[in-house]
C-alpha cells in the first residue's frame, strides 16, 4: 500500500534533477559500506512547511492541539530573527520520510542526505526500534481522525482538556515495557486457593474426619487474608500512564484518548533513549560520506562550516552530535588497534597501551554491531573508557549557589561516567512508579517517586498530581524527599497538602 | 494555508483567555501606553507549556565536555517562557470582551469618504497576476470571429498579445464615520505622579477601543491648571506642571477646538476629561456644568468624567456634575480609586455604546 496519505506532500515536489542525481549516488554509496536502510523518500519544504513539521514531530498530520500551534510560533520567531535553522528532519517510517529545506545550499542537502542515510539505518537495525510501528505515518493520521470525531461529539473544549491532562502524564511511562516478555492473559494461572483446593483427598465417609469443616472454614479465612495483602499491582509500575488506562474509571473516549498519547509517547521513546548514537553515527556516516566521495572543491569551506556547527561544543552542555561520533570513532579505533580483550585490559603502561596494534582490522565489523545492540546508558557504561574520558576533556560541574556559577567539580573518570550514566538513566524525569491502586484500601493511587538526587520541582509536581488525580477520580499520594527528608505529597483533587514522613 | 494553521489559532485564543483573566495586570503596565493599533506588543507568558514532572532547582550537577569550561547548562533546565507578540488593536479587542463593551454607535454624519481601490476596472495593460482570463479569451473570440479566422468546428483561439485584458484599480470612495477625541487632563499640583500615570493608563486603552471601533479618529489633548492649553501625544503623557485648577478654562479651549476644527455634522466627538475634582471654585464649577450644558453637549456623542482619587483633592467636581447631570445619558462620570479600578473605570466611561 502506498503511503502518500497526507495533502502537503504534492505532486511535483520531488527533489530537482541535479540533487535527485546526488540522492542517487550517496543512496548507492551508503549501501556500499553496509549501511541497511529502509526506502527513503526527500522532500523539499519551505521553511513554514518545516517548521510546521517540526512542532508535528515530523509527521504531516498530527490530531489538533494548541501545543503544535505554540511550537509552531517558537521555531518560526527563531527562524525568522535568524537563530536557527532545521537543516535535517527524518521520521522512523517504512519507508522513511526526510525533509529537505528548499532554501539550503546543494551542499547542505548532500550533506543532510548523508546523515539521513545514517539514521534510516539506524532505525532499522538497532534492537531498541525492534517494537516501534514503522507505519506510524498512518497510525497519526488514524489518531487525528479520532480525535476530531470525538471533538464533534463531546465538544473541542471537554477533549482539549482530556489531552493537556494526558499530556502532562507522557513522559511517565516505561520505555522498556515492550522489551519485557510477559505472560499472556490465558497464560495467567487463576491461583486463588478454593475449599477444592484446599480439601485433602478421602474417601467420602472418611471426609468428615479428614477434612473437618472447622479447619476448611479456617484455611478460607488464611487464603482471604492472602488475597487482601495481595499487592495491587504485584510489582511497583513504571507504566504510571498504562497504569491509569488499564484501571481509571472513565468513559471509553477518554481512555482512547490517553491510549493515544501513550501510543506516540512510545513510538518516540526509543529516539530518546539512543539520542546520543543514533546522532553520532549519522555524523559519522556523513563526514564519511562526504569527505571521501561527495564534496567538490567548491563545497569544501561551507561544509566545513555547516560540520563544525554541528559538532560545537558549548560550555556545560553536552552535545549528542559531538560525543556520539567522537565515541563512535574511538571504538573505531580500539578494534582496529586490536586494543580489547584480556590482554589489553592487563597491560598498564601507558606507553605500551599508546603503542598497542595488533592490526585486528576490526573496526567497522564492531560499529555494525554495536549500532544494533546498544542504547545510550549501555553504549557510554560499555564504551566510555578512561582514555576516551581524558582525550575529550569531560568533568563534572557543580552549581555553587554562594558564587552563583558554575564551577568544575571532578575530571575524575569514576565521577565522570557516574554522571553522564546518571544522567542518561533518568533523562530529566524523575522516576516514579505505581505502588498501590487501591491505596487505604479507598481507590487512593499511591506513586513512588525514587529519590537520586535533585527534589522535584513543586510547582509542577503540584498540578501533575492534580492532572493526575482528574483522570483517577480519586486522591493520589506521591511519597518522595524534599531538602532530605521523607514526605508525601497528597492531591484530593483540589488542593495539594504534604505529609511529613514516609 | 498550512494545516497547523487551526492549531496556531487555538493556541492564540488561549493566549488571549490568559491576558483576558489578567487584564489587570496589562491595563496597568506602563510600557503599552504610547503604542499604535498596529504596533506589536510582546507579552510574556510563563508556564503555557504542558506541566510534567520535573527536578527542581536544586539540580545543581551536570557533565560537561571540551575546553569551554563549566558553564550553565542552557534550556535543559531554564524555565521556558514565552513571549507572544499581539498587537494593540487584538488588546483593545480582548478588553472590549472582558468589559463586554458595546460597539460604539456611530452618530452624525457618515460624512469623510476614504477613497480604496477596488479592483473593478480593465485595462489594456497590467502585470500577468491581474490578467482577466474570461475577457482575453473573449477578446480573442472576438477578433478571430471579426477576421474570418474561427472555425467553429475546429474551435481553436490563439489569443495574442492585444487581447489580453487585466483588472484595474479603480478609485472608490467609501463613505464611513469618523470620531475626534479630546483628551483633558488635570496637570495641577494636587495630580501626583500615581494619579497621572492612572490617567495615562485609562486614556491610552480609552484611545485603543476607540481606534477599534472608527476607521479614522482623530485625538486632540489638553492639560490644564488654572490656564488650558493643547499640546501633542508625548507632551499629554509626560507632562508634569503645578499650579492652581481652574477646570473651566480646559472646557473653554475644547469648546473653542470642536467649534473650529471639528463640527458635529462631520464627526462624532468625544471629551474625556480626568481630574483629581480639586477646582479652584464653587463659581468655576459652576461656570463648567454651565458650559458642558449649553455647549459642549449638543457638539459631542458623549462627554465622560474621570475622577482619580488624590491626597490632595476634595473630589467635590465629581458630586457637583452627579448633582447637576443625574439623567442625561450623554455624560459619562466615574472615580478611580486606585490603578486596580482602572477596568470599571473604562467600564463606566465606555459602557453606553455612544
Amino acid at each position: 500500500m502506498s503511503t502518500i496519505p497526507n495533502r502537503f506532500l504534492r505532486d511535483g515536489r520531488g527533489l530537482p534533477s541535479n540533487l535527485e542525481e546526488e540522492r542517487i549516488r550517496i543512496e548507492g554509496l551508503a549501501r556500499s559500506y553496509g549501511l541497511d536502510f529502509f526506502e527513503t523518500i526527500f522532500e523539499m519544504c519551505t521553511y513554514e512547511e518545516i517548521n510546521m513539521l517540526a512542532a508535528y514531530g515530523g509527521f504531516p498530520t498530527r490530531y489538533p492541539h494548541w501545543r503544535f500551534g505554540m511550537d509552531f510560533l517558537e521555531t518560526n520567531k527563531s527562524y525568522e530573527y535568524g537563530l536557527s535553522k532545521i537543516y535535517e528532519m527524518v521520521i522512523n517510517t517504512d519507508p522513511a520520510y526526510a525533509y529537505l529545506m528548499d532554501c539550503n545550499l546543494d551542499v547542505d542537502q548532500k550533506l543532510v542526505m548523508a546523515h539521513v542515510f545514517g539514521h534510516v539505518d539506524f532505525f532499522k537495525n538497532n534492537a531498541w526500534f525492534r517494537h516501534t510501528n514503522r507505519k506510524m505515518l498512518d497510525q497519526m493520521a488514524n489518531h487525528a481522525t479520532r480525535v476530531r470525531n470525538f471533538m464533534a461529539r463531546h465538544g473541542v473544549d471537554e477533549v482539549e482538556r482530556t489531552i493537556d491532562l494526558a499530556l502532562s502524564l507522557d513522559n511517565l511511562v516505561d520505555p522498556y515495557r515492550d522489551h519485557i516478555a510477559r505472560p499472556k492473559d490465558e497464560e495467567v494461572i487463576d491461583d486463588l486457593p478454593s475449599d477444592a483446593a484446599a480439601r485433602l483427598p478421602a474417601k467420602a465417609y472418611m471426609d468428615r474426619y479428614v477434612n473437618p469443616p472447622e479447619w476448611l472454614d479456617a484455611q478460607r479465612q488464611r487464603a482471604e487474608r492472602e488475597t487482601a495483602d495481595q499487592r495491587f499491582p504485584e510489582h511497583p509500575e513504571r507504566d504510571v500512564l498504562a497504569f491509569v488506562i488499564e484501571h481509571a474509571r472513565m468513559p471509553a473516549w477518554k481512555a482512547e484518548i490517553l491510549h493515544i498519547v501513550h501510543d506516540e509517547a512510545m513510538y518516540f521513546a526509543p529516539q530518546a533513549q539512543t539520542k546520543i548514537m543514533n546522532e553520532g553515527w549519522a555524523t559519522y556516516w556523513h563526514t564519511h560520506l562526504m569527505t571521501r566521495h561527495v564534496l567538490t572543491d567548491g563545497d569544501v569551506v561551507d561544509y566545513c562550516d555547516h560540520h563544525s556547527g554541528t559538532t560545537a561544543q558549548q560550555p556545560g552542555r553536552l552535545n549528542p552530535y559531538k560525543l556520539g561520533v567522537e565515541l563512535w570513532r574511538h571504538i573505531e579505533r580500539r578494534w582496529d588497534r586490536g586494543q580489547f580483550g584480556k590482554d589489553w585490559l592487563e597491560e598498564t603502561s601507558p606507553e605500551a597501551r599508546r603503542q598497542w596494534d595488533t592490526h585486528a582490522h576490526l573496526g567497522r565489523k564492531k560499529l555494525f554491531e554495536v549500532r544494533s545492540t546498544h542504547n545510550d546508558v549501555t553504549f557510554l557504561d560499555a564504551f566510555l573508557t578512561e582514555d576516551f574520558c581524558r582525550e575529550q576533556g569531560f568533568f563534572t560541574q557543580k552549581y555553587d549557589a554562594k558564587s552563583q556559577s558554575w564551577e568544575l567539580a571532578s575530571e575524575e573518570f569514576a565521577d565522570v561516567k557516574k554522571g553522564l550514566l546518571s544522567m542518561l538513566a533518568s533523562r530529566g524525569t524523575p522516576r516514579i512508579s505505581v505502588v498501590d491502586g487501591n491505596g487505604l484500601n479507598q481507590g487512593v493511587l499511591c506513586l513512588a517517586h525514587d529519590h537520586e538526587g535533585p527534589d522535584l520541582d513543586l510547582n509542577y509536581a503540584t498540578t501533575v498530581l492534580g492532572n493526575l488525580a482528574a483522570l483517577w477520580g480519586r486522591p493520589v499520594h506521591l511519597a518522595t524527599q524534599l531538602d532530605a527528608k521523607p514526605v508525601r505529597l497528597v492531591h484530593d483533587g483540589a488542593n495539594l497538602s504534604r505529609v511529613d514522613g514516609p | 494555508m498550512l494545516p497547523i494553521d487551526s492549531d496556531l489559532g487555538r493556541f492564540r485564543d488561549i493566549v488571549k483567555g490568559r491576558i483576558r483573566r489578567e487584564l489587570k495586570r496589562y491595563v496597568s503596565n506602563h510600557e503599552l501606553i504610547g503604542r499604535k493599533g498596529k504596533d506589536l506588543v510582546s507579552i510574556p507568558l510563563p508556564q503555557i507549556g504542558i506541566p510534567r514532572l520535573r527536578h527542581g532547582k536544586n539540580e545543581s550537577e551536570g557533565v560537561g565536555q571540551g575546553p569551554g569550561g563549566p558553564g550553565q547548562a542552557g534550556e535543559d533546565t531554564a524555565e521556558h517562557e514565552l513571549d507572544v507578540e499581539l498587537s494593540v488593536a487584538e488588546l483593545a479587542e480582548i478588553l472590549g470582551e472582558e468589559l463586554s463593551l458595546p460597539r460604539i454607535e456611530p452618530r452624525g454624519a457618515s460624512s469623510a469618504p476614504t477613497v480604496l481601490n477596488r479592483f473593478k476596472g480593465i485595462s489594456r495593460v497590467g502585470p500577468d497576476s491581474l490578467r482577466h482570463t474570461r475577457r482575453t479569451w473573449r477578446q480573442a473570440l472576438r477578433r478571430q470571429v471579426a477576421s474570418g479566422s474561427f472555425d467553429p468546428k475546429r474551435p481553436v483561439l490563439v489569443p495574442v498579445r492585444e487581447d489580453f485584458r487585466y483588472r484595474s484599480a479603480v478609485p472608490q470612495p467609501i463613505p464611513h464615520s469618523t470620531a475626534t477625541v479630546l483628551y483633558l487632563m488635570d496637570v495641577s499640583g494636587s495630580m501626583g505622579q500615581e494619579q497621572k500615570e492612572i490617567v495615562r493608563s485609562e486614556a491610552f486603552w480609552i484611545d485603543a477601543w476607540i481606534q477599534h471601533n472608527y476607521r479614522e479618529v482623530t485625538t486632540r489633548f489638553i492639560v490644564h491648571d488654572a490656564t488650558a492649553r493643547e499640546v501633542d501625544r508625548e507632551t499629554f503623557f509626560r507632562l508634569r506642571e503645578s499650579g492652581g485648577t481652574l477646570i473651566s478654562s480646559a472646557y473653554e479651549l475644547a469648546l473653542t477646538l470642536i467649534e473650529r476644527d471639528h463640527p458635529p455634522s462631520a464627526t462624532n466627538n468625544y471629551v474625556f476629561h480626568f481630574s483629581d475634582g480639586d477646582n479652584w471654585s464653587a463659581t468655576d464649577t459652576a461656570k463648567c456644568v454651565d458650559l458642558v450644558r449649553q455647549s459642549i453637549l449638543p457638539l459631542v456623542n458623549q462627554f465622560a468624567y474621570a475622577q482619580v482619587d488624590s491626597p490632595y483633592g476634595t473630589g467635590q467636581f465629581l458630586k457637583d456634575l452627579r448633582g447637576a447631570f443625574t439623567d442625561d445619558e450623554r455624560v459619562a462620570l466615574s472615580r478611580v480609586e486606585s490603578k486596580d479600578a482602572i477596568l470599571g473605570s473604562i467600564r463606566d466611561l465606555l459602557g453606553r455604546g455612544r
